[in-house]
């Protein structure tokens, strides 16, 4: 899978290099500001008062 | 010539190996894996900061809004009685209307209290104001709720209050000192814990308490951590902050 990423990748080493940085940081921000807070709020750890059934 | 060029062929063969079913769904496990710990790490470590920064900030802007930009200086000592203490009247949902400080929490420890207690209210702000529950510095049971682990945790070190510890409320009329008790665990459903007089339904309250609840154990939400503490005496904003707090309240001032 990553395999075939580099070989889609065009350009010389350094410039797959360059590629691959940009895209793990646009997943990273991706995830940072939509994914986990999303996530966070569908985990069960936000209860935390206590209420009748 | 030819040799050599099925050499090359066979080489880069040998380079690239052929993408196995196995092969993917083993990345894919590796990547989920790395997601998980990248989640953990950003909400544990990198969040918190973010939105305990956030709720710090927040609550030195209401600082400043009752301090008109400096707060007095400490109260002595032999300050004369405050008397009675003031009691304020709950505003409307997700309104913020005062500042938890607790210096068993950080020398720097202070987080905003909203009216209610809605998830995406007042509990993801700071702390929040069970409705219907006192008001702070009333006879009665004043009820606060605020997140362990996640959304800045501004309760995260809720287990290690001892008894005696200070637990100020800051509102704009001044603060209220109460000292931290006891601490229970009970079933999310404990409702009892609320009460004028915690776990005694219906008795009417003669005493000053404060009731903080917060999840348990931590990262999960199994239980509920309740600890209790008692109304100690007040300071009026005009006599200045307690000298115990007088650093965090001139700093929250100064903005």
């Amino acid at each position: 899978m990553y395999a075939a990423l580099w070989r889609v990748l065009p350009g010389p080493v350094w410039l797959r290099v360059i590629l691959l940085i940009v895209l793990a940081a646009a997943v990273l921000a991706a995830l940072v500001f939509w994914v986990f807070p999303w996530v966070q709020e569908i985990l069960p750890q936000q209860d935390v008062t206590v209420e009748g059934q | 010539m030819v040799i050599e060029e099925t050499r090359g062929a066979r080489r880069r063969a040998a380079r690239r190996p052929r993408t196995s079913v196995i092969g993917v769904i083993g990345e894919l496990f590796i990547t989920a894996g790395v997601l998980v710990l990248l989640f953990l790490g950003w909400q544990i470590w990198i969040n918190d900061l973010i939105v305990g920064n956030q709720q710090q900030n927040q609550a030195a802007e209401l600082s400043q809004t009752w301090d008109k930009g400096e707060a007095g200086a400490p109260a002595p000592a032999d300050r004369p009685d405050p008397g009675e203490p003031v009691v304020g009247v709950a505003p409307g949902d997700d309104v913020a209307f005062g500042n938890l400080i607790v210096p068993r929490f950080g020398a720097d420890y202070i987080r905003p209290i909203a009216e209610g207690t809605e998830v995406y209210g007042a509990l993801a702000d700071g702390i929040g104001h069970y409705t219907g529950t006192s008001m702070p510095g009333a006879v009665g049971n004043v009820a606060l709720a605020g997140h362990r682990t996640g959304w800045g945790q501004p309760l995260g070190d809720i287990a290690n209050l001892q008894v005696g510890d200070s637990i100020y409320i800051e509102t704009e009329a001044g603060w209220y000192k109460y000292l931290f008790r006891s601490l229970e665990y009970v079933m999310p459903t404990g409702i009892d814990v609320l009460d004028p007089v915690p776990q005694f339904p219906g008795a009417s309250p003669t005493d000053r308490l404060l009731t903080i609840t917060s999840c348990n154990p931590k990262l999960t939400a199994a239980e509920r951590i309740i600890t209790y503490s008692v109304y100690d005496t007040w300071y009026p904003r005009a006599g200045g902050p307690p000298a115990e707090i007088a650093a965090i309240a001139q700093a929250s001032a100064a903005g």
